[in-house]
């Protein structure tokens, strides 16, 4: 019973209100019981007695206001410190005790605050005690001085979150809480809203479109019960529920597409955690679990990629590459940033205020926060392969799998059959070791290139490329062999004055890029039975950073960086000598050759000037291992250097090589199907102890902390039983069930999204600080349920609206406008303005051009161009999107943090630097100027008209405004309403009838066939304004 | 028919009532449906009263963002020359931070310019800025800011925010937030830009965790002067009046039904909207002013055809700049609360001498036309105008390898120079002192918290009580330190 009494007391704080009355109602509560305009119900308050005061309630704000800053957790004048029990009843410097239960007047305290000697008052400075404030005092000593726990970090009470069934009214047990609220007042709900307006109360919360006429009817006509119940089913199975629901959470998230500071880069990889988010919401992953992969995830065991890529909620943080920057600085800002977004997002806590100094109020000292900040230090940024398609991903993987299944069943094969190849191996062997490395001309040889491409043979047997200089070129040079046992080729590039910079490449500075080597060989010049050999290393004198020879016989060619092969920069001018070890040598039979040097690198990546020379014996470093020589020459065949030949017979062997090819292809499918993504992972070396920083100031680090949580909230456990937490457990300490604040803060936050306000109404402080919860047992109530139902994110939304508070008519109630002006009590439903994106989004719905599609990289709808000559140094391009991507849902719209969308910002999208857990709900001229004349809004009311004008079911002007007005605001529209518009109508047909250009102007691109332009024109005009509606922008 | 005091109680209790910053009070009232005594507390959208009598009512930020060298334009340091090419002492450099800078080799750098003594109280300031010369004796010049930050994104955010965070809001929201605006047809609090971007964009003039309707606006250099503020083509007004009628007509059938106030707020916001359609072409309409007016700030001017790496002379800042000094006059005459002018960049790591003069020579006439014709209009006294940036540069050239020529200084928050003008304040005054290198200060120093709680106090706002609680604090542009600045009052 600590808590849960707030039914029936009387709140007194001065703290209730904030923002702009702050003033006001300081002086309006202050001087008694007098409540201005600004009055709301008594949260906490009742009709008893004075005597009956609370500590959270009533004495700690006084100690908040008065006291804290000179005897709190950093400060301890006269040896007094009022933030805990111990500490207050201890007797002071003075050696008098501050605080004597029970007798008021030998409590020092009391004289303090009463004294009129200057040298004795209390506070020395700033506005006395108000004679409440003193008789408060006064009742709370004179009762025994109880501490309590401030309600949002006591435990979940079990006991009074459950509430008898009252038969008046409501479906489910939240409406027992609220009506049994409005009984203290007596008050009454609302009645249900019509069937039409949960509809759209529903689509517009759920997933965040308009539903259409027919979807309204079919609901509206459908008289079964259930009806309701199914539909609130059918909306959360929709994926749409994920992108709805996932950007409230990306708001938490600070989620954006740009770095933030200064040059604010490009994030190619950010989408890819907010479809984590979409995905995650839509399989409606447990709330616990949700947490714990966001900020842990790397550390689960066997963590999945996923589980790594959630971890990009810490990768959301501002990164500044201006110049000249202490990098420690803006990582030490980050993982603060870290530590704060979680105090707001998971605990309802402001921690940012101890990173200077001890948090006046709210028990948090400066230690603890960095205990918090310590949980962060060691998480490092980093980059980890992430697949772009999981479906994909994982075919390319079981195919991977299979093969290398293949491979293993043909290595198995082979060291069971090794009597029958064994004995050639050892043939080569001999051969090898005899003979040393000889190189031969090549006999009878031509070269040809593409067209117009001149190859010339020199006197020392090199050729000379001249002639036409192409992007690309592919040589073919045939020759003969006179030697037999040929083990490799040798391929010499030559500088020569005639190619540019001396060679030896036919670029402007000399280079080239040899992306591919092959050699055939045959009985005869016809190549009819050419046999492509294969080459088994590659070496070379030189070779350019990234593109070494073995990728001129990796099989791999591609254009620029794509492809692979050899390169020479910055060695110009020079020559340069390749060794290519075949993996056979070639039969005697086979004594022409065909070599075809391909360059597929483009913008004259070629070779000017090379000579080819065949080679026999060893070839030093390549060929058969001298490991794999020495067993088969020496004979041993125990199970290692058995296995050592069966590696290396696989490589010779065609069955294997051939799989193996494909094992490369696939593998390099597979890491085309990856991408890099920023996130986090534990620092394992070199960790850094965390220090407190003295005023927040990284350059002077103070004592050393650990990891640990608030002391105010229930202790953190090792998973590991040790004494050190890490990261893992203080992401499981969160949502372990044990923690009270954080099912609490979970639930507010979505109350909020379907009410529109929290039933704690600060929604970033649930401190000492912030407003008590209007309904504290409904909180609970919920709290408790959304455990119990495994945190299921569905079940509680679900829960929630099927609840008749929910679907409560909103409309106002002039009776009420005195007691309850700003509906704390939910004597109704509220109305409210929908968010940015989801203005864009019904707006393009109810013109039928929505694209659906789900997730994906951010596109680029239009947006004017002075926007982005904003950004530093006019740096960034938009480059506008073209096809559906124009057309997309509004969560979808890059997010450049320096130079946000104007459309996302006039509607209070917030501008992600910093985590946002409750967005504004302006209501602006210059939004006003968005709907009215922005290109997106103009271009929708021209697809609207044609939507409305090419509907062969609709027949008159009235038929056809009666279904416009429908699909923006989802009910049969009234007579009245419609003659609103057909005068619209009549007017901009008039001015269109003799104004052709303005027509033209004004259809734009689509124009309807078959309708004449003026009246096409006059329907744009029309639809424009019905699109405004503030019935369409409001949720009801 | 409900009872209107119970409604508009209600609606003046809604927190989402915002109306972008126009004065809704007034509006009210000109249609006879609120008393005007009731206004100053009632809406946080109208005039408010400020704490005390205010001696300023509009101001308008000249904000270089990059830095300018305050050794080059403001404050003359004949020992820097004596000394140019000698290293820094040791102990000056011990405590040094640079961006760039390579302390082992650094050298001090004087200035090739001349400085000037200019008016009775003899204010000096360097060959490059002659017309702020000829205004010196309404200008306070304070050699003595400093600021904690070193990069230019967190400084700027400090100089406009008061704090180097993220998601607070800009001293043009707070004040446009204490004490509303008098215009009814423009938005509060106007953002205009020359050159190229700053480092801080968008945030720098966002509202921060302060309700977005006390955000900047942003009137464009080009095209139309707020965004979206044009019929799409082919509408004409007499159309837009036609729709906005049918719109009323319906959106105030829907409030007969459900008496939400924030739907007469809606459709007040379109009739401002519409207003604002025809207020701001008008705004920008420079037609009626006199030649000598636009020759006087140098509207028209064409920016002088030299030629350098990284030139943005294609998007014609001198027109642009004296344009945006020009409108701000006439913003502040339509009662528009806080102008801020933005130009970018100061931020001259090399090459100086060029980009300075440059600079320099874009803004001199302007701001000097713009406080005299401020002055002669009787508007100055009312109207603060204030210049300045995030931080100042380093006494010593800049040595980043591979550049032979020490031609540009680095970033300097130890001591750098403002300009103030009007609003109450004294002219002729130069505050402050810095020593003889121009490294540190020796004389009253000012934080930017000082400058933020002084310019508030002659709005009359005290920046103690100007708070906001948000996440269970009371935060305010000072954040914890200002002092009010008693020797700048006049």
């Amino acid at each position: 019973m600590l808590l849960f009494d707030f039914l029936i007391f009387r709140y007194r704080s001065p703290f209730k209100l904030h923002g702009l009355f702050v003033c006001i109602c300081s002086i309006t509560c202050f001087s008694g019981v007098v409540r201005g305009a600004e009055n709301e119900p008594d949260f906490a308050s009742s009709s008893n007695d004075s005597s009956d005061v609370r500590f959270v309630r009533d004495i700690q704000p006084i100690f908040a206001k008065h006291c804290l800053s000179c005897h709190g957790l950093d400060e301890a004048e006269g040896g007094l410190q009022f933030h805990s029990p111990e500490t207050s009843i201890a007797a002071g410097d003075s050696g008098l005790p501050a605080l004597v239960p029970g007798y008021p007047e030998r409590s020092e305290l009391i004289k303090r605050v009463t004294a009129s000697e200057v040298e004795l008052r209390m506070p020395p400075e700033g506005d006395r005690l108000t004679e409440d404030e003193v008789q408060q005092l006064r009742d709370w000593i004179q009762e025994g001085a109880q501490w309590e726990t401030h309600w949002a970090y006591a435990p979940i009470d079990s006991e009074s979150i459950h509430v008898a069934k009252d038969d008046r009214w409501g479906q489910s047990e939240i409406d027992q809480f609220v009506l049994r609220r409005l009984d203290v007042e007596g008050m009454t709900p609302s009645p249900q809203a019509d069937k039409s307006t949960l509809i759209k109360r529903l689509y517009y919360d759920l997933i965040g479109l308009p539903p259409t006429p027919s979807q309204v009817q079919a609901f509206v006509d459908d008289p079964r019960p259930e009806a309701y119940g199914l539909l609130v089913e059918q909306l959360l199975a929709s994926e749409h529920f994920g992108e709805r629901w996932g950007r409230h959470w990306l708001d938490k998230a600070r989620y954006a597409d740009s770095d933030g500071y200064e040059k604010d880069n490009h994030r190619p990889d950010a989408w890819r955690y907010r479809d984590w988010v979409i995905h995650a919401i839509n399989a409606d992953m447990p709330f616990d679990q949700f947490t714990i992969e966001q900020i842990a995830g790397d550390l689960l065991p066997d963590a999945t990629t996923m589980q790594k890529l959630a971890t990009a909620f810490h990768r959301q943080t501002l990164t500044n590459t201006e110049g000249g920057t202490d990098q420690e600085q803006w990582r030490i800002a980050a993982v603060m940033d870290r530590t704060e977004t979680i105090g707001s997002v998971w605990l309802g806590l402001s921690v940012g205020c101890a990173r200077c100094h001890s948090h006046k109020y709210d028990q948090i000292s400066h230690d603890e926060y960095y205990q918090l900040f310590a949980y962060f230090n060691n998480a490092d940024e980093l980059n980890s392969e992430i697949p772009r398609s999981t479906e994909k991903y994982r075919s390319i993987q079981s195919g991977l799998e299979a093969i290398a299944g293949q491979l293993k069943v043909r290595r198995k094969e082979l060291s069971e059959t090794i009597q029958s190849w064994l004995p050639e191996l050892k043939k080569q062997a001999k051969k090898l070791s005899d003979v040393s490395p000889e190189y031969h001309d090549l006999l009878a040889v031509e070269a040809r290139g593409p067209d117009g491409v001149v190859i010339t043979e020199m006197e020392d047997g090199s050729f000379l490329v001249s002639g036409d200089n192409p992007e690309v070129a592919k040589y073919t040079i045939e020759a003969e062999l006179d030697v037999e046992g040929v083990t490799g080729l040798q391929l010499e590039v030559l500088p020569h004055d005639s190619l540019n910079a001396g060679g030896p490449g036919r670029t402007l500075h000399g280079n080239f890029v040899l992306n591919e080597l092959r050699l055939y060989a045959s009985s005869s010049r016809a190549w009819e039975s050419k046999h492509l050999m294969r080459f088994a290393s590659a070496a070379a004198s030189f070779a350019q950073k990234g593109w070494p020879v073995e990728g001129a016989v990796d099989g791999v060619e591609g254009a620029g960086k794509q492809g692979t092969g050899w390169a020479i920069s910055p060695q110009f001018g020079a020559s340069h000598v390749a060794t290519f070890a075949l993996q056979n040598r070639i039969d005697s039979d086979r004594h022409c050759l065909q070599i075809v040097l391909n360059h597929t690198y483009g913008s004259q990546h070629t070779i000017g000037r090379f000579r080819i020379k065949a080679i026999t014996g060893s070839i030093g470093g390549t060929g058969m291992p001298e490991s794999i020589q020495e067993i088969l020459v020496q004979g041993k065949l125990d199970a290692p250097s058995v296995e050592q030949l069966v590696e290396y017979q696989l490589k010779l062997d065609d069955v294997a090589t051939e799989l193996k090819s494909e094992l490369d292809a696939l593998e390099e499918e597979l890491k085309a199907e990856t991408m890099k993504v920023r996130v986090i992972g534990e620092r394992t070396v070199n960790r850094r102890a965390t220090h407190v920083l003295a005023r927040g100031d990284f350059k002077r680090p103070a004592g050393l902390v650990q990891p640990a949580t608030l002391g105010t909230l229930p202790k953190i456990r090792s998973r590991s039983g040790s004494d050190t937490t890490d990261r893992l457990d203080f992401a499981e300490w969160l949502v372990s069930g044990v923690n009270p604040i954080v099912p609490r803060v979970a639930i507010n936050h979505v109350w909020r999204h379907l009410f529109g306000s929290g039933i704690v109404p600060t929604m970033n402080d649930f401190g000492v600080r912030g407003d008590p919860p209007s309904h504290p047992d409904l909180l609970d109530h919920l709290a408790k349920k959304f455990i119990a139902d495994g945190w299921s994110r569905k079940k509680l939304i679900e829960y929630i609206v099927k609840s008749s508070t929910y679907q409560q008519s909103s409309r106002h109630r002039p009776e009420y406008t005195e007691t309850d002006p700003g509906n704390r009590l939910l004597h109704r439903q509220n109305r409210f303005r929908v968010e940015a994106e989801i203005i864009r989004d019904i707006t393009l719905s109810a013109a039928g051009i929505l694209s659906t599609k789900i997730g994906g990289p951010s596109v680029f709808p239009p947006i004017p161009e002075s926007v982005t000559d904003l950004t530093y140094n006019s740096s960034f391009k938009w480059e506008t999107s073209n096809g559906d991507d124009r057309f997309r849902r509004g969560l979808y719209t890059y997010f450049k943090r320096t130079a946000p969308h104007p459309n996302l910002i006039t509607f209070d999208c917030p501008d992600s630097n910093v985590t946002n857990v409750a967005r504004d709900r302006s209501n602006t001229p210059i939004a006003a100027l968005v709907t009215l004349n922005n290109e997106t809004f103009v271009e929708a009311a021209q697809a609207m008209a044609r939507r409305i004008l090419e509907d062969g079911d609709l027949h008159s002007d009235r038929d056809r405004l009666h279904y416009a007005i429908q699909l923006c605001i989802a009910r049969e529209p009234q007579s009245e309403e419609i003659a609103d518009f057909v005068n619209l109508l009549e007017t901009s047909r008039k001015w269109y009838g003799v104004h052709a250009d303005d027509a033209k102007q004004i259809v734009g691109d689509g124009a309807v066939e078959e309708v004449e332009l003026s009246e096409n024109a006059a329907w744009v005009a029309t639809l424009r304004m019905i699109l405004n509606l503030d019935e369409f922008i409001t949720r009801e | 028919m409900i009872d209107f005091l119970k409604q508009r109680r209600e609606f003046l209790t809604t927190t989402a009532s915002g109306l972008g910053g126009m004065a809704l009070g007034s509006m009210l009232s000109d249609d006879g449906l609120l008393g005007a005594d009731n206004l100053a507390d009632s809406s946080k959208e109208m005039v408010r009263k400020p704490h005390f009598e205010a001696k300023a009512k509009a101001c308008i930020f000249i904000y270089m963002a990059g830095a300018p060298s305050q050794i080059d334009l403001f404050d003359p340091k004949p020992k820097l020359q004596e000394l140019d090419g000698q290293k820094l002492p040791q102990e000056v450099l011990d405590k040094a931070r640079f961006a760039f800078i390579k302390p082992d080799s650094a050298t001090l750098m004087g200035s090739p310019r001349k400085f000037k003594n200019y008016g009775e109280s003899g204010m000096e300031f360097s060959d490059w800025l002659p017309n702020l010369g000829g205004v010196a004796d309404d200008l306070l010049m304070v050699r003595s800011l400093h600021s904690e930050e070193f990069n230019h994104h967190p400084g700027q955010l400090m100089m406009q925010c008061g704090v180097s965070r993220f998601g607070m809001p800009a001293m043009g929201s707070w004040i446009h937030y204490g004490l509303g605006s008098e215009s009814k047809n423009l938005p509060g609090y106007v953002v205009l830009t020359a050159g190229r971007g700053s480092s801080g964009g968008a945030t720098l003039y966002q509202s921060g965790f302060l309700p977005s309707s006390y955000g900047g606006v942003l009137f464009r250099n080009q095209g139309e002067p707020v965004l979206n503020l044009a019929n799409p083509d082919g509408l004409p007004p007499q159309l837009q009046r036609a729709g906005l009628d049918a719109l009323k007509s319906m959106n105030q059938r829907r409030y007969q039904e459900v008496h939400d106030p924030e739907i007469a707020s809606r459709i007040s916001n379109y009739e401002l909207a519409n207003r604002m359609q025809t207020a701001a072409p008008e705004l920008i309409d420079l037609s009626k002013e006199s030649q000598e007016t636009l020759d006087a700030y140098g509207v028209g001017r064409t920016e002088p055809k030299k030629v350098w790496r990284g030139s943005l002379s294609h998007l014609n800042t001198y027109d642009t700049f004296a344009r945006n000094c020009l409108l701000a006059r006439r913003m502040v005459e339509r009662g528009v609360r806080f102008i801020n002018i933005i130009h970018a960049s100061w931020d001259q790591h090399s090459e100086l001498d060029f980009h300075l003069g440059h600079n320099a020579e874009c803004v001199d006439q302007p701001i000097a036309a713009l406080i005299k014709d401020l002055k002669q209009r009787g508007m100055l006294d009312s109207t603060m105008v204030v210049w300045g940036s995030e931080f100042g540069r380093t006494p010593l050239g800049e040595n980043r390898p591979g550049r032979a020529a020490n031609t540009g200084r680095d970033h300097h928050p130890f001591a750098y120079t403002m300009l103030l003008a009007g609003g109450g304040l004294k002219g002729g005054v130069t505050y402050g002192k810095t020593d003889e290198l121009g490294w540190d200060i020796e004389e009253n120093p000012v934080h930017i918290n000082d400058l933020h709680a002084t310019m508030l106090h002659q709005f009359g706002l005290d920046h103690l009580k100007l708070t906001y609680r948000f996440q269970g604090r009371d935060f305010r542009l000072t954040d914890v330190g200002g002092n009010v600045i008693s020797d700048w009052i006049s």
